[in-house]
């Protein structure tokens, strides 16, 4: 039992967030009368909060290494802009256009990344430089205007489902409800094997594992929730594109992130960056590509956020560094750095989704809402500092 | 007895059960000039904070009197008030202020908050005549030298009206002319009825200034020297300040001495900041394969530099000279170079530069080493925690588990993290700075046990520190360091604490004779 022990205490961070979601889940379930979890509004859920879920990942990255991205929320206005003038006006093909824009993405993150590892400028001016520059960019390339409307493949990518609505299979099921149920069950067998074959090695060198009962416990609890995720989703529209964006995205990050040199070099860069500069990690290049990955990221929300108003507008990504910023936070990452995960940074994102929805659902007007969101931020930082201090005083 | 200015009695300071002082007394007379001397760690800084109020009355045993008057000060406001001011080794200045501000920070010429700048400026300038600094009191500290700084630092002292000044290593950084100069100036202070408390390296300074001189060791006085009594013979100092039973400390070795591995030629390097002086001065040394050599030197000698440099050019700009391992010149740029050609470098300063301190014994014991245990950049987690849990064991890391976090550790538990990472990087030639500071004496004895285990598997070892007894203890060969520059080499035979202590003073009045 020392090792079910153990394993709380130290995914303890990890537990508090989910459960946290759960309550405001099941809170706003009630408040609203259960309007919440109707199928329309789960993926409503999806679409809405794609692109702050997406921004979050990347920027986790940046706050790991003790510092922040200002710039995303212009990297996704000017990534609008230029796909839409090469797609709109320049007649471009969707696929060479797209690829246009995230290498664009990848260049303004460079450019970023050049100035804060290589000139040793500190992020925060470094971005909002960039914040003010591709904001002005945008604005001179849309002359203040709105570009509309994106071809139809396009907006698909953001705003699109699997195909198959129309079609009827088998007992009153579309073709796009069947694939949804099969690749929740896909999912869930594929996560099963995952967990076996990690849980086979563990024994294979000898290591303690968790007790059986509570590992089919924790299974069943995830594909419970995997299935009625896909099975709502298949009671409205089917699984939306973005959604199979957003879970590549997430478990890429999640593998860097935990199983990757390249992330162990993050955290390390991030935990103390004059040790890990002495330990060999090469700190520059991992400041550098931190950034310009995050011009990816950035790059491909501004795609998202274009396909989904089907139009491109200066004012697009208004602010998504923020939100970005704060659901890293509420989902326990480190304003000093070293500490915090991509999971982390998705539930922090969701709760403020959740929040957002559950409160619209409810009739509380934009200005409340901004109030409580930032009630919940400082809540949140709160609760894991003052748990931080307290593990540490044992 | 009124010419007795100061009198401490019976100090006693421990930390954490750790005697720093012990029944310390010390006596300071009306305008001399008392320097403090002793080994890295002997008490002296300690003895300083507790005159001074960072050690508040009542955190100690013992007494102090100034002028007669029974003293318990609780900041080192108090202490000011009084007169006493410290200049600490780092100097308490801000850098992008002008020199004036800097001298009245804390006790500005004004009236209700508000400065009265033409006078503090022309106070200022009195002030700075009276150290003899040539500058405008508006320039900025940032733009003038260290050894200017000093000057400020003691015209700042001077505005608090200063009785006893007490200067920590106050020449480290500065030249041997700006010395002098500092040095003559508290010759001229005396005679202005200003007293003043010298820590001090430097015996040929100390020689020159000191009326009276008090030994530290271990906590405790050993000798009490003064000009009108005693002969102050270098050779005497010396033998006081290291002169102690060698016990048996450390594991014996049978030495298996092989080929020379490791070469460095004409090595120099210039100091990152100012980059126009040698911090590092056509240095040549060679390491044999299975080795242990030693860095002697004082504080500030150029120890930590040599192997930082070396460590992949981690420290200082413009290197020039070369690096041979087996005969053979390597080059690097940057560490992960310098590991992968097997060189590894523990650094003195485990928390700031060794450690990431909110990460797990695990997580820190891998990071040189993740390339051995990952397969196309991917780490393989099992094998992971089994590296781990070997080193762990052998280093004899006492912990909860992998998962505890390295904050938590001891400072022992933490050296052999650092230790064990450099280990597990499996290199030829492992550089250990320091590697016993700050730890109890049975860490200390299994940290020389690994250090012999590594040499006995053909490792070569660069052993700098400050503690000789441990160098004479461990090392088959010692390079004495001083300025930046290899004062001597010493074989094991040749080597003592006198003959180290001697070769650096040798080296320093060659130097400022030349």
């Amino acid at each position: 039992m020392t090792g079910l022990k153990s394993y709380f205490k130290n995914n303890i961070r990890q537990y508090g967030m989910i459960i946290a979601l759960v309550f405001i889940m099941v809170l706003f379930q009630i408040l609203t009368n259960g309007i919440l979890l109707k199928p329309m509004n789960i993926t409503n859920l999806v679409l809405q909060n794609a692109y702050v879920l997406i921004l979050a990942v990347g920027m986790l990255l940046a706050i790991i290494t003790g510092n922040i991205d200002l710039s995303v929320g212009s990297i996704v206005a000017l990534v609008g802009a230029l796909s839409a003038v090469m797609m709109v006006t320049l007649k471009m093909p969707v696929v060479f256009a797209v690829g246009l824009s995230l290498l664009i993405g990848l260049a303004a993150g460079s450019f970023q990344g050049l100035f804060i590892a290589y000139f040793k400028l500190p992020p925060f001016i470094v971005t909002l430089a960039g914040m003010l520059v591709f904001r002005g960019l945008t604005m001179v390339i849309l002359k203040g205007q709105t570009l509309a409307p994106f071809p139809k493949s396009f907006q698909a990518i953001a705003a699109g489902y699997l195909p198959g609505r129309e079609k009827e299979a088998i007992l009153g099921l579309t073709v796009a409800a069947i694939t949804a149920i099969i690749i929740g069950i896909l999912m869930s067998i594929i996560y099963i094997l995952f967990e076996l074959n990690s849980r086979k090695n563990k024994i294979n060198y000898g290591f303690e594992v968790l007790p059986k009962s509570f590992e089919f416990f924790k299974w069943s609890i995830i594909i419970i929730t995997i299935n009625a995720f896909t099975i709502s989703l298949a009671a409205y529209n089917g699984i939306p594109i973005v959604l199979i964006l957003l879970l590549v995205i997430i478990i890429i990050y999640t593998f860097i992130s935990q199983k990757t040199i390249a992330g162990r070099h993050i955290y390390a860069l991030g935990g103390n960056s004059k040790a890990a500069k002495l330990s060999g990690v090469k700190t520059k290049r991992v400041m550098f590509w931190v950034y310009a990955n995050m011009g990816v990221l950035s790059a491909v929300t501004g795609l998202i956020v274009a396909g989904r108003l089907n139009a491109a507008t200066p004012k697009a990504g208004n602010m998504f560094e923020l939100d970005a910023i704060a659901a890293c936070f509420i989902g326990g990452a480190s304003a000093s750095g070293g500490i915090g995960t991509v999971v982390g940074a998705v539930i922090g994102g969701l709760v403020m989704g959740v929040l957002n929805n559950g409160m619209s659902i409810l009739g509380v007007s934009v200005d409340w809402q901004q109030v409580i969101k930032g009630l919940v931020l400082l809540g949140a930082v709160c609760f894991d500092v003052y748990t931080k201090n307290k593990s540490g005083s044992k | 007895m009124a010419n007795i200015h100061l009198e401490m009695r019976g100090i006693t300071k421990k930390f954490y059960g750790v005697t720093a002082l012990d029944s310390v007394d010390l006596t300071v007379n009306n305008q001399e000039i008392h320097a403090i001397v002793g080994e890295n760690g002997a008490g002296k800084s300690t003895l300083m904070k507790v005159l001074s109020g960072v050690h508040t009355h009542g955190s100690f045993d013992g007494e102090i009197y100034f002028n007669g008057q029974k003293c318990s000060f609780n900041n080192i406001k108090d202490s000011e008030k009084l007169g006493i001011v410290i200049i600490h080794q780092e100097l308490a200045l801000i850098p992008f202020l002008s020199i004036a501000e800097n001298i009245f920070l804390g006790n500005e010429r004004a009236v209700k908050g508000v400065i009265n700048w033409n006078d503090s400026i022309s106070e200022a300038n009195k002030l700075l005549a009276k150290v003899g600094l040539n500058e405008k009191s508006t320039t900025l500290v940032d733009s003038i030298g260290v050894g200017k700084q000093q000057l400020v630092e003691i015209a700042k002292a001077l505005s608090k009206d200063v009785k006893l000044l007490i200067l920590d290593e106050p020449t480290a950084a500065l030249n041997d002319e700006e010395s002098n100069k500092l040095l003559n100036l508290l010759v001229d202070l005396k005679k202005q009825g200003i007293t003043s408390i010298l820590i001090s390296h430097k015996l040929n300074e100390i020689e020159k200034v000191a009326d009276a001189i008090t030994v530290i060791r271990d906590g405790k006085v050993i000798d009490n020297l003064h000009k009108s009594k005693d002969i102050i013979d270098e050779d005497r100092i010396i033998r006081s300040m290291v002169g102690r039973e060698i016990i048996d400390r450390f594991p014996s070795r049978r030495s298996n001495i092989g080929e020379e591995v490791f070469r460095v030629e004409n090595w120099t390097v210039y100091h990152p900041e100012h980059t126009d002086t040698k911090a590092i001065d056509n240095v040549n040394f060679f390491v044999k394969k299975g080795e242990v050599v030693g860095f002697a030197g004082l504080m500030g000698a150029g120890r930590t530099e040599i192997a930082m440099s070396i460590f992949g050019k981690s420290w200082g700009v413009k290197h020039s000279g070369k690096i041979m391992k087996n005969n053979k010149e390597i080059n690097f740029h940057n560490v992960s170079d310098a590991i992968s050609h097997g060189i590894a470098y523990s650094t003195e300063d485990r928390k700031t530069y060794g450690l990431i301190l909110l990460d797990n014994i695990m997580r820190n014991l891998t990071l040189s080493s993740l390339e051995a245990i990952s397969k196309n950049g991917v780490i393989n987690s099992n094998e992971e925690v089994l590296t781990s849990q070997n080193y762990r064991s052998k280093l004899n890391v006492r912990c909860s588990g992998l998962e505890q976090k390295v904050e938590d550790l001891s400072g022992g538990n933490q050296q052999k993290v650092v230790l064990g990472k450099w280990i597990m990087a499996n290199p030829d030639l492992l550089i250990l700075d320091e590697p016993t500071r700050g730890i109890d004496v049975g860490a200390k004895y299994e940290i020389y046990t690994m250090i012999n285990n590594l040499v006995a598997e053909g490792k070569s070892v660069i052993m700098i520190s400050s503690e000789m007894p441990e160098l004479l203890g461990m090392c088959d060969r010692i390079y004495v360091i001083t300025e930046g520059r290899i004062a001597g080499e010493l074989s094991a035979k040749e080597a003592s604490q006198e003959s180290i202590m001697k070769c650096i003073i040798t080296d320093q009045r060659k130097r400022s004779l030349a």
